[in-house]
């Protein structure tokens, strides 16, 4: 059965990491559908999150070609804990000022932000789990979407773990 | 017979001296650490960007450098020094060009898990990234071909460098590691402090022990089963497991078969031991592994040659799977008995403890049968040379102790399939990657590992063609390498493909325009000998090897001849293409 499958792997923060790991779920013909990678809680080291469609035994080959890669520390699959995730969006809305209080409406419902106001355009800052942001986009789509930015899934697990 | 290649000064007493903490180049600690890596023969060719470090081996006499005339020729002969000696085999090219060259043999070793240290130059380091003379991503290039690769950014980084990639090379799955290294890092000064210490590295641990809940798992299913069989790989001769496997076997009494490259993994003369499995393998092997109720993979990794058509592979078999590598356990063939670590140390645990399996005698009797009524066979011939039988000349003459290398094709087939090996690393072959040139330069690295012992390339007239210009190396080193050409004048296995597939649609495999090959090897210096019979083959043969350095025999052969049994793709294992015989 084909899901949606989050991982998260620390890896040394060498030049390269990146295209290593890419490169190894393109080599293998897996699927990245998102790819996040930044600082982790310790210095030397980043943690990549990356979301992946594919059955059980795709995850299983690329959580253990993951581990061949020298520069891989560890490898969590998030999605099989409670785990919150979230990804971020900035769309550049066009707003005259007649639409504008139609627009506030939606941001507000949604605890979205304005983050910039142009003569005739807005930016909406919205956080949030992948759904609540496709959501946002379809509802600011009939005002006119002039530019559109996600930075993709990062991702923990809840609790202590 | 010993070859004629200059000795390497003794290095005790410099390596006292060397390897005191001295400020040196970057290209000096290269050379000095290669040393302490017991590194004694590189094989390489330099240009721009390699120049500090071939300028610090002026006069250098520690260890062999070879020369090869093309860089595909130097990584293939690296691969087979490692292939033959289980040493890790090193090669040096300068950047750009150079380096691309190296990119089918690093490929070739990775895919044959072959420990190997490649080190190329790059430009300078302020240059990298302008699209400068001669510069190539190398590391961006071969990333998903090696184990792991550094691009040095710092020459301070170096001893710990190097260090590390002969740890990765050699151990866990075996592999090529490359080190890219920009002119100026190879000409920075810096205190050179030798590395000899173990190797900590936190992301990678290859797991050497076992867990023994499955190694106790398999020695119950060993005593409950009634078909078991062995499917023995590479990795038994790359872990030093086949005094191990031989001792399981003896315990066992589990019929067994060897991969294209576990040959040479058990001696091929026992009882037990049923031929190689797969696409050109024995009827017995692949009937066992079809009708099998237990089959235990060593080492091997379910490669598509070997298991045919995979819905329908072994389908009565629980499947134990052996490996170093987890992530090979499960990603062709879903495994029952899963068993991560060295092949050596899980035979040698195991051989505590397992049993005859004593539920097999019928099966044991069902293998003989099959062994003694379907061997490999071809229909001889007394007015044209049988490749076959060329195989078996070498083999009785040699009596299975060479060290033979092939390239690849269906000579390959025929020499896997009627030279019988005893003995491991005996065997160097482009198994996974299927390489062309790879034959002859690659008995150049092994006789440059066993300078005492014989080796014997086996060629087709294509592949030799592809790195010929290596019998230079030959000829000065005077690397006694015994160079055999089966010569069909086509293109053999695509003629054969397309005589069995594409219905007799002969589509450009007509090598017409080949040299003369005899003509060829006295161009560079070698004794050329042709043989279009048995008797000048047997001659031939003979005088090659009263020959003391290298010899080139070309066996003009018949043209039309298959490799036998064949399973062609899409189908499952058993249903073989049996030839006429």
């Amino acid at each position: 059965m084909t899901t949606k499958n989050t991982i998260a792997v620390l890896v040394n923060d060498h030049p390269g990491v990146l295209q290593r790991v890419s490169g190894l779920f393109g080599r293998r013909g897996f699927n990245i559908e998102s790819i996040t990678v930044g600082q982790s809680e310790e210095v030397g080291l980043s943690r990549m999150v990356i979301v992946t469609i594919g059955d059980k035994n795709n995850l299983e080959q690329i959580e253990k070609q993951l581990y061949k890669l020298v520069d891989v520390i560890k490898v969590i699959d998030l999605s099989s804990k409670p785990m919150v995730a979230r990804e971020l969006a900035m769309i550049k809305v066009k707003a005259e000022p007649p639409q504008r209080p139609e627009i506030m409406g939606v941001v507000e419902t949604f605890r979205a932000a304005v983050v910039d106001v142009g003569t005739t355009s807005l930016i909406v800052q919205v956080i949030g789990d992948t759904e609540k942001i496709d959501a946002m986009i379809e509802l600011l789509k009939p005002y006119g979407i002039r530019e559109l930015t996600r930075t993709g899934v990062t991702a923990m697990i809840r609790g202590n773990a | 017979m010993s070859a004629q290649i200059p000795e390497v000064r003794s290095t005790n007493e410099l390596r006292e001296k060397w390897m005191k903490p001295e400020v040196i180049t970057g290209s000096e600690i290269l050379l000095r650490s290669l040393l302490l890596e017991g590194v004694d023969c590189v094989f390489g060719y330099p240009g721009g960007a390699v120049l500090y470090i071939y300028d610090a081996m002026y006069g250098f006499e520690d260890f062999k450098h070879v020369l090869t005339r093309h860089e595909q020729g130097a990584i293939h002969a690296a691969d087979g020094y490692a292939r033959a000696s289980g040493k890790v085999g090193v090669c040096i090219a300068t950047s750009g060009p150079g380096a691309t060259n190296l990119v089918t043999g690093i490929a070739t070793a990775f895919m044959d898990s072959v420990p190997l240290v490649v080190i190329t130059g790059n430009v300078i380091s302020s240059l990298i990234g302008t699209d400068a003379f001669q510069e190539a991503d190398i590391t961006g290039i071969t990333m998903p071909i090696t184990k792991h690769s550094y691009l040095v950014r710092d020459v301070e980084d170096l001893p710990r460098i190097i260090h590390e990639a002969f740890h990765i090379a050699n151990t866990g799955r075996k592999g090529p590691v490359l080190i890219d290294i920009p002119k100026d890092i190879s000409a920075a000064q810096t205190l050179f402090v030798p590395q000899t210490g173990p190797v900590t590295m936190r992301g990678y641990n290859p797991k050497v022990l076992p867990n023994k809940i499955q190694l106790d798992k398999l020695t119950h299913a060993i005593s409950e089963a009634k078909r078991p069989f062995i499917l023995a790989g590479g990795g038994v001769v790359y872990s030093g497991g086949h005094e191990a496997l031989y001792e399981f076997v003896r315990k066992t009494e589990i019929p067994i078969t060897t991969t294209l490259l576990g040959l040479g993994g058990f001696p091929s003369g026992h009882e037990l031991w049923t031929g190689m499995p797969g696409m050109h393998g024995t009827y017995t092997s692949n009937q066992a592994i079809q009708q099998s109720d237990l089959l235990i993979c060593i080492g091997a990794r379910f490669d598509d040659r070997v298991t045919g058509k995979l819905d329908g592979f072994a389908p009565h078999a629980k499947i134990v799977h052996i490996d170093i590598d987890p992530a090979e356990i499960g990603k062709n063939v879903p495994t029952d008995i899963p068993i991560v670590g060295d092949v050596k140390a899980v035979l040698e645990l195991l051989n505590q403890d397992v049993k005859r399996a004593n539920r097999a005698d019928a099966w044991r009797a069902q293998i003989q049968q099959w062994k003694n009524e379907k061997p490999y066979s071809y229909k001889d011939s007394d007015t044209v040379l049988k490749p076959q039988w060329v195989v078996e000349l070498l083999d009785e003459t040699t009596k299975g102790g060479a060290i033979v290398t092939t390239d690849v094709g269906q000579h390959q087939m025929w020499a896997a399939q009627y030279y019988k090996f005893n003995q491991p690393r005996s065997w160097v072959t482009s198994g996974g990657l299927g390489t062309m040139g790879f034959g002859f330069p690659s008995a150049i690295g092994a006789q440059m590992a066993n300078p005492d012992r014989l080796v014997i390339s086996i060629n087709g007239d294509g592949g030799m063609q592809m790195c010929s210009q290596e019998l230079a190396i030959c000829a000065i080193n005077n690397i006694p390498v015994k160079i055999v050409i089966i010569n069909n004048q086509v293109l053999g296995m695509v003629r054969q493909w397309q005589e069995l597939i594409y219905d007799n649609r002969y589509s450009h495999i007509d090598l017409a325009g080949s040299p003369d090959f005899v003509k060829l090897a006295e161009a560079y210096g070698v004794k050329g000998l042709r043989a279009t019979n048995k008797e000048e083959a047997r001659r031939a043969w003979q005088e090659a090897l009263d020959t003391p350095g290298p010899v080139v025999v070309e066996f003009v052969v018949s043209k039309e001849e298959n490799v036998y049994p064949m399973v062609t793709q899409g189908s499952t294992i058993d249903q073989m293409l049996m030839g006429d015989e």
